[in-house]
């Protein structure tokens, strides 16, 4: 894997707007179905958990990448979801997912209910360079609900390294009960309670207010940050929007939809 | 294939419609841009095909509006595993624009480019004999920009990220030339009937 962004593409598009550009990554363990036996689940909220599996031959992640896992029924039949990657690039043979577990849903409601260390799930990946963060470059990460999950693998990836590069994490849930990795967080995290909120802690959606200390004056780094955006639909947009009007660049805007 | 202990997964159902791997996403269209939704009016909206062809050309919104109507009726699959049946497109054939510029018989592949600058390549032979639209109308309304609108590619017989949304042209060339996403690990192709989803697949 190498950090570099790609060589410009031999067509450039003639466009008024700007995608941020891609990270290589390598792409030969996409292809390959893994098997990834549970060896750990660790309840974060009350609706989410942290699942812990070893996948011996891991080829290795950059923090922000994401996997595709499959479950597989005694009659073939097949269930495959994209999940985000949590724990840092450690080498050690483990990675960790957490899931929030969606109301009815056929791959997150047989980990809440079913799975139990030493079950067998199939997974691919790493995958998509787009999102991750090589812990190069200042990066402002902001997420809400299990969006938070490939922005902590790069939070834990810079604490693991010690690394010196800025880096600050805003993260949006609806009440400190549902917070993922409430207990881990340190100086770079800022959590946005939107319904309720510790005593003295206004409770509301994330906001320019929350912004611009990062965004203005001293707390802009040298350079600006690359600011990575993960969550629903409806966050993202609000996020980015917010991120544009306080003038991040557009083709610094990096946003991963969990759709 | 292991088999996952305990997993039942939903009732089977038989759709003769649904790809391998993909699953009935039903009233949900997910949005799965990388990059902010650009504001991006009609009367900012411009469509050019060029590269190798007679004559290139652009069109604007209104321009592009004089063209025989065209529909799609049908499906849709995202390589994130969803499908969508039944959605109701309007827009018109990229038969109709083509037909314009006169492509030369060099040309094999084109790159799609949005006004984000994305871009996706596709074989020709995907974008003609009314297989493929630019589309602004979706179920009798303006495509919403989250979507792609005020246009959008539309190549439905091909996984999603090939329909760029906010279409601003389509380059002709005589070879293959990866875009954004096939640069970053996905199949040059597409086709989700055979399950075409990373290269290599
Ligand atoms: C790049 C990416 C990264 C992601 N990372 C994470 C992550 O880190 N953590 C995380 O928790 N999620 C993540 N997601 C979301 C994840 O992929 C799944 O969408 C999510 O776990 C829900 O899957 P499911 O199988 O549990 O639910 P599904 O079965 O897909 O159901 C989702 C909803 O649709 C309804 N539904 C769908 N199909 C049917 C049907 N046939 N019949 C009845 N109801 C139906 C369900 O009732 C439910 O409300 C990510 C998504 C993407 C695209």
């Amino acid at each position: 894997m190498t950090d570099t962004f790609a060589a410009p593409a031999a067509f450039t598009p003639p466009t008024r707007f700007a995608v941020p550009g891609r990270i290589a990554v390598s792409n030969r363990s996409a292809a390959v179905w893994q098997t990834a036996t549970l060896t750990e689940i660790r309840r974060e909220t009350p609706q989410a958990a942290t699942f812990r599996f070893a996948v011996p031959a891991w080829a290795g992640h950059l923090p922000g990448q994401h996997l595709m896992l499959r479950l597989i029924a005694q009659d073939g039949y097949t269930a495959q979801r994209h999940y985000s990657i949590a724990s840092a690039p450690d080498d050690d043979g483990h990675i960790e997912l957490t899931l929030d577990h969606v109301a009815g849903g056929e791959v997150s409601g047989w980990f809440h209910t079913e799975a139990k260390p030493g079950d067998r799930v199939e997974v691919r990946g790493p995958l998509s360079g787009f999102f991750a963060w090589p812990g190069d470059r200042p990066a402002l990460l902001v997420g809400a609900g299990s969006g938070v999950v490939p922005l902590m693998s790069m939070v834990r990836h810079h604490r693991a390294r010690g690394l010196d590069v800025p880096l600050r994490l805003l993260v949006s849930a609806r009440g400190p009960e549902e917070l993922i990795y409430a207990r881990e967080y340190g100086a770079e995290t800022t959590p946005v309670f939107t319904r309720s909120a510790p005593r003295g802690v206004p409770a509301g959606r994330l906001a320019a207010a929350h912004l611009a200390p990062v965004l203005a004056g001293s707390g802009l780094p040298p350079g600006g940050w690359e600011a990575y955006v993960c969550g629903s639909n409806a966050f993202a947009e609000h996020a980015s929007r917010l991120l544009v009007a306080a003038g991040q660049p557009v083709d610094r805007i990096r946003i991963e939809r969990f759709g | 294939m292991n088999v996952t202990r305990g997993f039942t997964g939903r009732p089977r159902v038989h759709h003769p419609g649904l790809p391998p791997g993909q699953y009935d996403a039903g009233d949900d269209w997910p949005v799965l841009s990388a990059e902010v939704t650009p504001d991006l009016t009609p009367a900012d909206w411009t469509f050019r095909v060029d590269g190798l062809v007679g004559e290139p050309r652009t069109w604007d919104w209104d321009e592009a509006h004089t063209l025989p109507e065209s529909r799609y009726e049908g499906d849709i699959h995202c390589v994130t595993s969803w499908s969508k049946f039944g959605v109701r497109f309007g827009g018109v054939s990229l038969d109709a624009f083509l037909a314009a510029v006169r492509p030369d018989a060099a040309a094999t592949h084109a790159v799609a480019y949005s006004h984000t600058g994305y871009t996706t390549n596709l074989p020709l032979a995907d974008l003609t004999g009314g297989r493929a639209w630019i589309a602004w109308e979706y179920d009798g309304r303006p495509l919403t920009p989250e979507h792609g609108g005020p246009a959008r590619l539309l190549v439905p017989h091909l996984y999603f990220w090939k329909s760029a949304k906010w279409i601003a042209g389509l380059r002709l060339l005589d070879h293959d030339e990866p875009g954004f996403w096939e640069q970053n690990g996905y199949h040059e192709r597409g086709n989700p009937w055979e399950e075409q989803r990373y290269s290599g697949d």
